[in-house]
């Protein structure tokens, strides 16, 4: 009687799962790892479902930061590795995990900091200067610190600034290692400045004291790639599948897709890919 | 049920000692347990009635000497039930553990219902059968452990002072349902302090001070005719060391 | 899910996302303590009741893994199921499937080591009485586990809450993909992340009351049948 108990249990319990779980073998999917900018501001949100209709192809967007995402591909885990990191994009080609890197947007970066702006730096227009700035008053500032095409960005306009800034880091420089919505909720606790990319920056609701500080400097442009994982490395890649969804992603629709999307009226990604593909 | 081929008796005890380190529970002790009325154990405390009971079930192994059960010794007697001093009901009702020993004898399943209730109506436990057994008082649980020792249908009954701690009618009634047993062929050994019991029960009688055997007897030779001073003493009432 | 709509408004509203995303995490989580019980509680009396060398240590050690991080289970099964793992060939990696693996390693040992130590107990009052009516070893298991089985039941709801609550795992190993392997605590953890706080604590309060629930039914369950079987 107790077996015949726990059988059924477990009967029914594996009936809810399969339940909850759509049928894999029908519908073709893939798994894309990207990064938390592309899906905190939503943007997968807006494209992938006139992908799916034109496809039918299901696609998994595994958000995490662009070293753990490009690690996922590495691994073999993902099918097609979208990030925005492109030294570490171009050595992962070179390594032979990705097939081919295709531009296909960029978005820009801007430097958030409190109302009160302690550093002085609102409304200057030269990222490098400002950097500078704080880190000369020693205001407060959060990095990401988790080795994401965000914080691989910041470490860049650090160098740029002429700071080197494992030697200059001091109290006032936190590395959450988290992020990004994670480093601006830590931001608006402590009143600090922090380098976010503008779609997050743009769709995130607990801004506190925070308000935008600097924006517009070319160097604060943030380009996105998007790679095929090599299937000759991992078989298990779903060349076919994840291979349309870059030709998608980089054609006239899928640009035009990404163009159209905006966060109170605000144009957040600027397609790219026609140019650079010639 | 399956009827054991073989008989588990004679139970012989040969020079059996049973010691735990320095401590002798039992020493150099000799006896036969043959078919017939019921054996009484009798003794002071600390003689050793409960080390003998558990080497007469095998569930003890004696530390020099012997105990064959109808000629045997590779294993214990296999058609024994035991009655513990303080018995542990299962966390079930009272049927349900009635049922429990019937399915460990190898009753069909098919059966078992209807023969625990035969059982707990020969304990007076039928009223309360869905019960929990732990929920009954100490007298009741006695007499509920007693219906799950007869569902084994035992050659070898032992019963390990079963009315130490039970009023004068539930004693009388646990008493009955021991001779009702006695009579229907199981060999009954059964460890009491109680004279009166002895008494009346005992086909014969096996008197231990501290772990010896000091006297083997008919009952009625036990008590007429003491062949120890000591069993002489005890059947008195007088301390014995 | 609209982020302007509350927790609240999202269930007076009947959302569907939202009873997706309740319904996963039910069943990932039902279903990582049905496998952790089938396999921990066997494991468990076994442990009870054997003897063998060492045996003490292997005790400590369970007892040790019931306050495994969640992140470390999380990496080795990550780590198993990966492509590049030994059972990647599965592709199982950011699946439900690997949120219920996940999930039952987790809180096997919570299941294993409450098991053994409620078994346990219970052996020491019922071993002479088993061994008299000669019931053998599986026998033995069987009954100790049936009769402790209210017991038994509050550890699978320990069990239960643990892997309810937790994001650790489910997060690494499921990859929190919308529609897909997105749970209760990933969608916190999801929304606590955009800034989006009072959806978040929304979400979580909903949390807590399903747990609550699903403990207050058990319970009433145990009064239930406790009062029949004693």
């Amino acid at each position: 009687m107790l077996s015949r108990r726990i059988f059924s249990a477990i009967a029914t319990l594996l009936l809810l799962t399969a339940g909850a779980t759509p049928a894999l073998t029908q519908d073709q999917s893939i798994v894309v790892a990207s990064t938390t900018s592309t899906q905190d501001s939503g943007l997968f949100g807006h494209i992938l479902p006139m992908f799916k209709q034109k496809t039918g192809i299901d696609v998994k967007v595994v958000a995490q930061g662009t070293g753990q995402a490009l690690d996922t591909g590495r691994r073999g885990d993902a099918d097609v590795v979208f990030v925005h990191a492109k030294a570490q994009e171009e050595k992962f080609i070179e390594e032979g995990f990705g097939v081919k890197r295709f531009d296909v947007m960029y978005n820009d970066f801007v430097l958030i900091g409190p109302k009160s702006d302690p550093a002085g730096v609102s409304g200057t227009k030269d990222i490098a200067a400002a950097l500078a700035m704080i880190e000369a008053k020693d205001a407060p500032f959060i990095s990401r610190g988790d080795k994401s095409g965000t914080h691989s960005a910041e470490l860049r306009l650090w160098k740029v600034a002429g700071i080197d800034i494992e030697a200059a880091k001091g109290p006032w420089y936190k590395e959450i290692g988290q992020g990004m919505g994670a480093a601006l909720n830590t931001a608006a606790a402590m009143d600090a400045y922090v380098l976010s990319d503008r779609g997050t920056w743009l769709s995130f609701q607990n801004r506190g004291e925070l308000d935008v500080a600097v924006e517009g400097d070319k160097r604060l442009f943030n380009q996105y790639g998007v790679m095929l994982v090599n299937p000759q490395k991992h078989p298990s890649v779903k060349a076919e599948a994840g291979q349309r969804f870059i030709d998608w992603l980089v054609s006239p629709e899928g640009q035009k897709s990404i163009g159209e999307f905006k966060i109170d009226g605000q144009q957040l990604f600027f397609p790219n890919a026609e140019q650079q593909r010639s | 049920m399956m009827r054991a081929a073989s008989s588990d008796l004679p139970l012989v005890l040969d020079r059996v000692s049973l010691s735990a380190g320095p401590v002798t529970m039992l020493d150099c002790l000799s006896l036969t347990i043959t078919p017939g009325a019921p054996t009484l154990v009798v003794g002071p405390n600390g003689s050793g009635k409960t080390s003998l009971l558990r080497l007469c079930m095998g569930l003890a192994a004696p530390s020099a000497g012997s105990v064959s059960w109808g000629g045997r010794t590779d294993r214990g007697p296999a058609r024994r039930a035991i009655l513990f001093q303080k018995p542990v009901m299962l966390r079930r009702s009272a049927t349900a553990n009635v049922v429990y020993a019937l399915g460990q004898a190898g009753c069909p399943r098919r059966l078992r219902a209807a023969r625990a209730a035969e059982l707990l109506e020969r304990v007076g436990l039928l009223g309360l059968a869905n019960h929990p057994a732990r929920r009954l008082s100490g007298g009741e649980q006695q007499r509920l452990a007693l219906a799950r020792a007869l569902a084994r249908d035992p050659e070898i009954l032992l019963l390990d002072e079963p009315t130490a701690s039970l009023d004068p009618a539930a004693t009388r009634f646990v008493e009955e349902i021991i001779l009702m047993a006695a009579q229907s062929g199981t060999k009954v050994v059964m460890a009491s302090h109680d004279l009166g019991q002895v008494r009346r029960l005992a086909g014969d009688v096996v008197f231990l001070v501290r772990g010896r055997l000091c006297a083997h007897a008919a009952s009625g030779d036990f008590f007429e005719y003491p062949s120890t001073p000591k069993a002489a003493a005890f059947i008195r009432g007088d301390l014995v060391l | 899910m609209s982020e302007e709509l509350s927790a609240w408004q999202l269930i007076a509203s009947g959302d569907a996302t939202l009873f997706a995303i309740v319904r996963l995490s039910l069943a990932v989580t039902l279903s990582a303590v049905a496998i952790a019980a089938v396999i921990g509680l066997p494991l468990g009396a076994l442990l009870a009741l054997a003897r063998f060398p060492g045996r003490s240590a292997v005790v400590v050690v369970l007892n040790g893994f019931m306050g495994l991080p969640p992140v470390i289970v999380g990496l080795s099964v990550y780590l198993l199921l990966s492509r590049s793992g030994p059972l990647g060939e599965f592709g199982l990696l950011f699946t439900p499937a690997a949120m219920v693996i996940a999930q039952a390693v987790l809180v096997l040992p919570i299941i294993a080591a409450l098991t053994r130590q409620t078994i346990e107990d219970l052996w020491h009052e019922y071993r002479e009485e088993l061994t008299a009516m000669d019931v053998g070893p599986l026998g033995q298991v069987a009954t100790l586990l049936w009769d402790s089985r209210f017991s038994l039941f509050t550890a699978l709801l320990a069990g239960f809450g643990r892997a309810a609550a937790e994001v650790g795992t489910v997060m690494i190993v499921g990859g929190n993909i919308n529609g897909f392997t997105r749970t209760m605590t990933t969608t916190v953890a999801l929304e606590t992340s955009k800034g989006n706080l009072p959806l978040a604590v929304g979400l979580g309060l909903i949390l807590i009351f399903l747990i609550i629930l699903i403990n207050a039914a058990a319970w009433g369950v145990r009064l239930w049948s406790e009062q029949r079987a004693g």
